[in-house]
């Protein structure tokens, strides 16, 4: 939407939608809602908009009601990502609700027939400095609506005046989920609720050979099997019934199936082998045309050249994907657990070729998601199975092996570096070459249904989407290969691989994760060549004082000390401005490496942060935690695993990830910046982990490892490798 | 398979009815029959520990263990410890850390924890880990799950001694 030329440009999401009442509502009973577009999965979005409203509005947070996304009552505030959601549902909640206020001051003091000079509030009721005359909010607007538009002119609270911003408010979805409450879409109960599973295919590429629909009908609780093509399905009385027919399913089922992907064990050599289309990144930007080549600096006096590598990476979500969905003529409501409700009716809207007004998408949590994972899937899942049982509603969970198998992993990443010093001890010059495969391919407006599984699978079935990548600025692969760094030259390449064997998209910081990892690797490595201390290295080549600072934190939070290191004991550190817009993140671990064993221990890890203002600071601390803890995960554990034909990753027990013996103790440090704008920082962790823990290493051992993941097997020949020069 | 039959299972200190096949997991029938919730599906094969709950004071994956099983044996669920209102020790640190980031492997840690503060009032930080060995968390709680499980002990050895 464009905004006419006299309006000036609305903070956040205002520029959607800037009617307050899309935003909140005074409602009887003495409570108010708050309305944000953006989706809850743990990362405390509810609480953050509490704090903001409730402070704005003067209310205390006991009236406060959240509306998370919904296609019928919240504005359209597409997908929650990007760390960008206080940036701009948050700040819009700000400017709305401290108009809010001053309208309802104004007929405050209309109603009091008294100056709005004269008014203070508390906690909704508005009372007279001089004379003893109150009104509460609820009286002035006994359930009306505001009518009036958000004008950016009322200056929300500063700083120093607010009382539940910047506080650690405890997160308000947390006490359901520690008592039993019914806090996640999983433990949705409605009348009549039917229970569906989808026997997914074996492999990518299949054929049906064999599937009796009338055996299955026959089982115990069976109400209805659904068969569209190779989509099959079952709906059953319970739960328990749905899962054993499911399995009767999987093992009375045959496919062909055909081979199609790479071999795992060669898969670096297989990425930059293929065709690719390549792009110069230019101000974090891809360019399309010549590629310049490596241009040795003049007076280099060391070179040096490495190649870092990343395997394909699953969301893996604990809970798998769920959604229940009803279908009333060609009404469909759908509770699913996405990271958007208005991008995933639209492409239900194109699945199923009904006006997307007619569908209901109604976010409910699931568990954590981490980006693009079967969440969408398990919606349209839901909705293919409840079609075949018109106002029957139909709950679908995925089981196991399903989001093991077909969610959308992150991309698999080659990523080869060069860089000079001179005769001082500065960095000359810095060349990256990336070689991946996308890191988008969400199912949403204006593309087609393909992006759904279940769309591939149908009788009239959609190849999957032409893949294409986030080709904005610091976006898919390409996200995070841009240093911070100040460099006299950079030439950063973007080689996207075209063939795609394996189902990819959009994975917590997409590529940053790889590019970060070869990034703060090879600092390293240079500054090592260059025999400066890996921190006054990077100090050496950072201007910007929000960057300094956060690694100068980290360093003395860790009790940084080179001449600790050594025989199997080392610290490492990394650092990354995510987005190179986003949170400026400095992680330090300590790391014990066996070098026998191939084992890596992380005993302690220190996070240093600036995010600017900080709603809930415990909160964002939570969340760099776990994105430490997920990042540190990938470092060590996790890869993809396949054959010819079929992802063999199928349980916890093929797909490892980090134990609570493997965890480490964290500690997270904050940089105060409260008049500066918040930044996102739900991704700020991924990108400097693996460099913190592969710098350690190197630190503890003397040897450098560039292949992830550092499983102690990998580790072992890596040391070999390495010795043997 | 087998026909559904009625079972009486202990929950939380209750007999409950459910009529179900004897076979089916407890899970569902703590889940879908008795509307005891906080257990989830998460792998069904006892690799996540996201379904665990207590059978007779001992940790137990519901989701493999069968209804026929379970009839008989003191069964506790998260449900069992506390309220919002009277929350457990473990439930009130949980909270006090803000141990939680998506929540769904939360009840199957606080249940570990419990069966693991009853043997061992006291435990250290790696007879914590060790009493965790089996359950997953994807969001990365792991750190805030250590301190809550410590200040849970510390509590609960605080109010036995001003018993
Ligand atoms: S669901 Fe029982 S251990 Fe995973
Ligand atoms: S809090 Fe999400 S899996 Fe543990």
């Amino acid at each position: 939407m464009t905004d006419a030329p006299e309006k000036k440009k609305l903070p956040g999401s205002l520029s959607v939608d800037a009617r307050i009442d899309s935003w909140l509502s005074i409602d009887a009973g003495e409570t108010v809602t708050l309305k944000t577009g953006k989706t809850e999965f743990g990362q405390g979005i509810k609480t953050a908009i509490a704090q903001i409203g409730a402070d704005e509005l003067d209310i205390s947070l006991a009236r406060v009601r959240v509306q998370e996304a919904d296609s019928a009552l919240t504005v359209d505030e597409k997908l929650t990502v990007g760390s960008e959601s206080v940036q701009q549902s948050g700040v819009a909640m700000r400017y709305a609700a401290a108009q809010a206020r001053q309208i309802l001051l104004q007929k405050a003091a209309d109603h009091l027939g008294l100056a709005i000079e004269d008014l203070t509030v508390e906690d909704g009721l508005v009372s007279s400095r001089s004379t003893n005359r109150q009104v509460s909010y609820w009286q002035l607007m006994a359930g009306q609506a505001f009518n009036a538009e958000v004008t950016g002119d009322v200056a929300p609270r500063s700083p120093e005046s607010r009382r539940l911003a910047g506080q650690n408010v405890p997160r308000l979805d947390i006490p359901a989920k520690l008592t039993g409450g019914r806090a996640f879409i999983q433990d949705m109960a409605l009348p009549g609720l039917l229970h569906g599973r989808v026997l997914h295919p074996p492999a990518y590429k299949t054929e049906l050979l064999k599937f009796d629909a009338t055996a299955i009908a026959k089982l115990p609780g069976v109400v209805k099997v659904v068969q569209d093509g190779r989509f099959l399905g079952v709906i059953a009385e319970r739960e328990d019934q749905a899962v054993r027919a499911w399995e009767v399913m999987r093992d009375a089922t045959a496919w062909r199936e055909l081979p199609s992907l790479p071999n795992e064990d060669n898969l670096a050599d297989w990425l930059v082998s293929q065709e690719t289309h390549d792009w110069l990144i230019d101000g974090g930007t891809p360019v399309d045309g010549p590629i310049p080549d490596i241009v040795e600096p003049a007076g280099a006096s060391k070179t040096l050249e490495a190649i870092y590598t990343r395997p394909y990476l699953m969301h893996a979500p604990i809970g798998p994907s769920c959604a229940v969905a009803q279908w009333d003529g060609d009404k469909l409501t759908v509770w699913e657990q996405s990271q958007g409700v208005f991008p995933l009716q639209a492409a239900l809207s194109c699945a199923f070729a009904i006006p997307a007004e007619n569908i209901h998408c109604i976010h409910a949590e699931g568990a954590g998601v981490y980006g693009h994972s079967g969440s969408d899937d398990a919606a349209m899942d839901a909705a293919m199975l409840a079609r075949a049982l018109p106002g029957r509603p139909v709950r679908l969970q995925w089981m196991r092996e399903d989001e093991h198998r077909w969610e959308p992993y992150g991309s698999a990443m080659v990523i080869g570096l060069q860089a000079s010093v001179g005769a001082g001890t500065k960095l000359l010059d810095w060349n990256c070459d990336i070689w991946t495969n996308v890191h988008a391919g969400r199912p949403r407006a204006k593309m087609d249904s393909a992006g759904f599984v279940a769309a591939w699978h149908r009788e009239k079935s959609l190849p999957p989407h032409k893949p294409a990548d986030n080709q904005g600025k610091h976006g898919g692969g390409h996200r995070g290969a841009t240093p911070l760094y100040d460099l006299p030259a950079m030439r950063i390449v973007k080689h996207l691989v075209k063939p795609h064997p394996l189902r990819v998209s959009s994975l917590r910081a997409l590529g940053t994760f790889g590019n970060v990892f070869a990034q703060e690797s090879f600092l390293d490595e240079m500054a090592h060549a260059a025999g400066q201390d890996p921190v006054a290295f990077r100090l050496a080549h950072l201007k910007d004082a929000r960057a300094r600072a956060v690694i100068e934190k980290a360093a003395a939070m860790a009790g940084w000390d080179p001449a600790k290191w050594g025989k199997g004991y080392g610290q490492g550190l990394a650092f990354h401005r995510y987005k190179n817009n986003k949170c400026f993140v400095a992680v330090v671990v300590e790391a014990e490496v066996d070098e026998a064993k191939g084992s890596i221990v992380i005993p302690r890890a220190w996070i240093a942060c600036d995010a600017g203002e900080v709603i809930n600071p415990d909160g964002a601390a939570n969340q760099l935690e776990g994105g430490f803890l997920q990042a540190m995960s990938w470092t060590l554990k996790e890869a993809v695993r396949f054959d010819a034909t079929r992802i063999t990753s199928l349980d916890w027990e093929s797909y490892p990830i980090l134990t609570f013996k493997d965890a480490p103790e964290i500690e997270v440090g904050f940089v105060a910046r409260p008049n500066d704008p918040p930044l996102g920082v739900g991704e700020g962790t991924a990108g400097p982990t693996p460099g913190a823990i592969g710098n350690a290493v190197f630190n503890a051992i003397g040897v450098r490892l560039r292949e992830l993941p550092l499983t102690p097997e990998r580790v072992r020949k890596m040391i070999v490798a390495e010795r043997r020069g | 398979m087998s026909a559904a039959r009625t079972v009486t299972l202990q929950v939380n200190g209750q007999a409950r009815s459910v009529t179900v096949d004897p076979e089916t997991p407890l899970l569902y029938a703590l889940r879908n029959d008795l509307g005891l919730v906080a257990a989830k599906y998460g792998c069904g094969v006892e690799q996540c520990g996201a379904c665990a709950v207590l059978v007779d004071g001992e940790k137990a994956f519901s989701c493999t263990l069968t209804v026929e099983q379970a009839a008989g044996k003191a069964i506790v669920t998260l449900e069992g410890l506390g309220t919002p209102d009277a929350p457990h020790p473990l439930q009130k640190a949980f909270e006090a850390e803000q141990a939680v980031q998506c929540g769904y492997c939360t009840s199957g840690i606080i249940v570990a924890a419990k069966a693991l503060l009853d043997a061992n009032p006291d435990p250290d930080l790696p007879a914590i880990r060790l009493a965790l060995q089996d359950h997953l968390c994807r969001c990365g709680t792991h750190s805030r799950v250590f301190r809550a499980i410590r200040r849970a002990a510390q509590e609960m050895k605080t109010r036995e001694l001003r018993a």
